[in-house]
Order: C-alpha cells, then structure tokens, then sequence
C-alpha cells in the first residue's frame, strides 16, 4: 500500500516537473513532437531509476567512511559515468533500443531530475507517506514514479506544443514563452491532485 | 579596456543567461519564490561561475582537450561543494529555503556553458569578467522574477509590506505562477529588445 501511495504522489502530486521543477530543460527542449518525447521518456525513466540505485547503495559507502562532503562531485561523476556504460552496453545488447534512445541519452547526464532525485533518496529529504525513511525498495519504487512523472509531464506537453504549432501567437510571446505559459497551465492542472496523498 | 567592458556586459544585456540564452531555468523557477530567494540563488551561482571560469580558464592549457568535459564538472562541482558548506555553516535559513538546487548548480547548464564556450578559448582576465557578468545578469533576472511573484503572491517585496497580504494571489508564489510569470517577463524583454 505504502509503494502504491509513493508511486501516486511521485507520479501526480509531486510531479517532478510541474511542481518540483527538475528537469526543464529537456521538458522545453525535446517537448515539439510526441516520438521524441516518447523517446526521452523511456531514456529518463531507465537511466533515473538506474542511477538512483546506484547512488543510494554509494551514499551508505560514503556515510561509511564519514566522507559526506563528496556527494555532489562523487554523484555527478558517477552518474556521468552510467550513462556512458549504459550507451556502451546498448549499443552492444541492444541495436534496436540504441537507436530509439541513443540521441537522448548524452543529453541526459546535464538533466537535473537525475541528480536531484538522487540527492534527494540518498539524503532522504523527500516527503515519503507516512514520514517513514528511505530503503533501496522505496527509493527504487520512487524514482521510477518520478520518471514516469517526468514522462507523462512531457508527452502531455509535447501533445499541446503539436496542437500549438498549428496556431497563431503574438509575436512577442512566440518560442519560450508560449511554452512556458502552456507549461503554467499544465502545472495548473496538476495543482489538481495536491491533498490525494 | 573596450574589450574588458564588452565582456561584462554581454552577460547583463546581450546575451542574459536567462532572458537571452534561455538556460539554467530549473532554479529561475524553483528558486524565485521571493526576491531574497532570487538574489540569494544568483549570488551563489555568480560565485561558483567567477571561480570555475577563473580556474579552469588558469587550466586550459593543462586539461587535456578528449576529458575536458568531466574535467570541467570536478572543478565546477568543487566550487559548489564549497558553497554549499559555507551557505550551511553562515546562512543557514537561506540554505533550508534553497536546498536542493545549491548542489544542482553543478548542472546548470549556464557554468557549463560558459566554462566551454569562453573560459576554455580566453585569458583569467577576461574569463572573470564573463563570469560576473553572467553573473550578475542571472542574479537581476532571478531577483525581477522574484520581486514580481512576491508582489503579486504576498504584496510585499524584500519582505517590505505593499499592500495587504489578503488581496495576494497566492498562485504566484506557487508552482503554476512561478511559468506564468516568467513567460510574460520573457514576452516583455523580447518586445523591448527588438
């Protein structure tokens, strides 16, 4: 029950972009068509899950040798690092994802939700229900969630742009700013869900 | 000296990191939730940007040019570690208000950004003049956005008392109104620059 919540908030509630803003950049970057939101989507929600694994099991090494001080260099190194092993790998195991997911990939070691979210399992500043800490299941489960947040966010949004596209703008509010204002909209919506968790 | 005023004012009006170049706008949204918010947010990005460009720029010719990339983030993610501490240690309010987007400095894309594209190809000099000027135009436009969402969402600005906090409109200091509010600023520059 407890993952079921986390998956709710994370995904809903909490939307990593539309209420936590992590991870504008590509939601305003590759958000013009549906395929490559689709695309960053599926790369976001394996790598962030991935690397929060990882990061989490590499915090408890560093609380170990009382060396807390190196999280963020140590964090953003390994993460740089797994994205790269996992373009490696794919290319190798998996030509046909490759393909799908390979432009997307180096893009995402500078996305901020990866790094964000990893901070936040391992130091454990997140909200959870219940107010109950985090282990390697909840952390798994909840940036999985947030991925799939982070997915549905932008294919919503990517879903809007296409319409948009086909529609006059003033001048001055044309590229950013309409985007931003759709966004605005969109995190409306999302305001939502706050209180269903 | 033409040249050295250039540099630092590219960054405030030509090419603001926010309004011009559109980066860096996880913490542009985050982190404007007042104007003491957003001054605090640019100030310590303008720290960690004057001191990679200033370092890494000492170091050009040392780094070599395949693994200047992960080079670029160690020395980067120093400078925020750095902040980081020292934010906990003296401003301890601000640091529980900012949270997590002082280590995500390391990925804003506005310190990579310039560490690549001016540090990398200029002499400390200059590099240092770039990064105060980015600096202080990501620093004005952080503290614009702050000031218009306090104002609207609370009525006050820097905290001093406008109007009546009941007339707010609270959704300003929230997530919807922190987009709404940046895409009409940017609307507005836009307008002005052309």
């Amino acid at each position: 029950m407890i993952y079921f919540l986390i998956f709710i908030s994370a995904i809903f509630v909490n939307n990593i972009v539309l209420s936590q803003f992590l991870g504008i950049c590509p939601f305003l970057g590759v958000s013009k068509k549906i395929d490559t939101a689709l695309g960053m989507g599926a790369a976001v929600t394996f790598v962030l899950t991935l690397a929060t694994v990882v990061t989490y099991l590499l915090q408890k090494l560093l609380v170990l040798w009382s060396v807390e001080f190196l999280q963020t260099i140590l964090f953003i190194l390994v993460i740089a690092a797994l994205v790269q092993m996992i373009e490696i790998i794919l290319k190798k195991i998996s030509p046909s994802l490759y393909q799908a997911l390979g432009v997307f990939l180096p893009l995402i070691t500078t996305n901020c939700c990866l790094l964000g979210v990893a901070i936040l399992v391992a130091n454990g500043t997140n909200k959870l229900p219940g107010a109950m800490e985090h282990n390697l299941l909840s952390g798994t489960v909840f940036a999985f969630a947030t991925a799939l947040g982070f997915a549905l966010a932008l294919i919503l949004f990517a879903g809007i742009r296409e319409q948009l596209a086909m529609n006059k703008v003033p001048k001055a509010m044309q590229g950013t700013p309409i985007a931003l204002l759709t966004a605005g909209l969109l995190a409306m919506a999302f305001m939502g869900f706050s209180g269903v968790v | 000296m033409n040249n050295a005023v250039k540099t630092l004012t590219n960054g405030i009006l030509k090419e603001n990191p926010t309004f011009g170049l559109v980066l860096g706008m996880c913490p542009t949204l985050a982190t404007t939730t007042s104007a003491v918010n957003g001054m605090s947010m640019g100030l310590a990005t303008m720290f960690v940007l004057v001191c990679s460009n200033v370092v890494i720029s000492l170091l050009k010719n040392v780094i070599p040019d395949k693994v200047r990339i992960p080079a670029f983030i160690v020395v980067i993610a120093t400078f925020v570690t750095m902040v980081q501490l020292l934010m906990q240690a003296y401003l301890p309010g601000i640091y529980a208000v900012l949270g997590l987007f002082i280590p995500l400095i390391v990925v804003n894309c506005i310190v990579l950004g310039r560490a690549e594209a001016f540090a990398a190809k200029n002499n400390v000099g200059l590099s240092a003049l770039d990064g105060v000027g980015m600096g202080i135009g990501f620093t004005l436009s952080l503290t614009v956005i702050g000031a218009i969402r306090e104002f609207l969402g609370t009525g006050c600005v820097f905290g001093a008392h406008i109007y009546s906090d009941q007339y707010g409109m609270l959704i300003f200091v929230l997530a919807p109104g922190a987009f709404i509010c940046l895409a009409y600023v940017m609307a507005l520059v836009q307008k002005l620059m052309k």
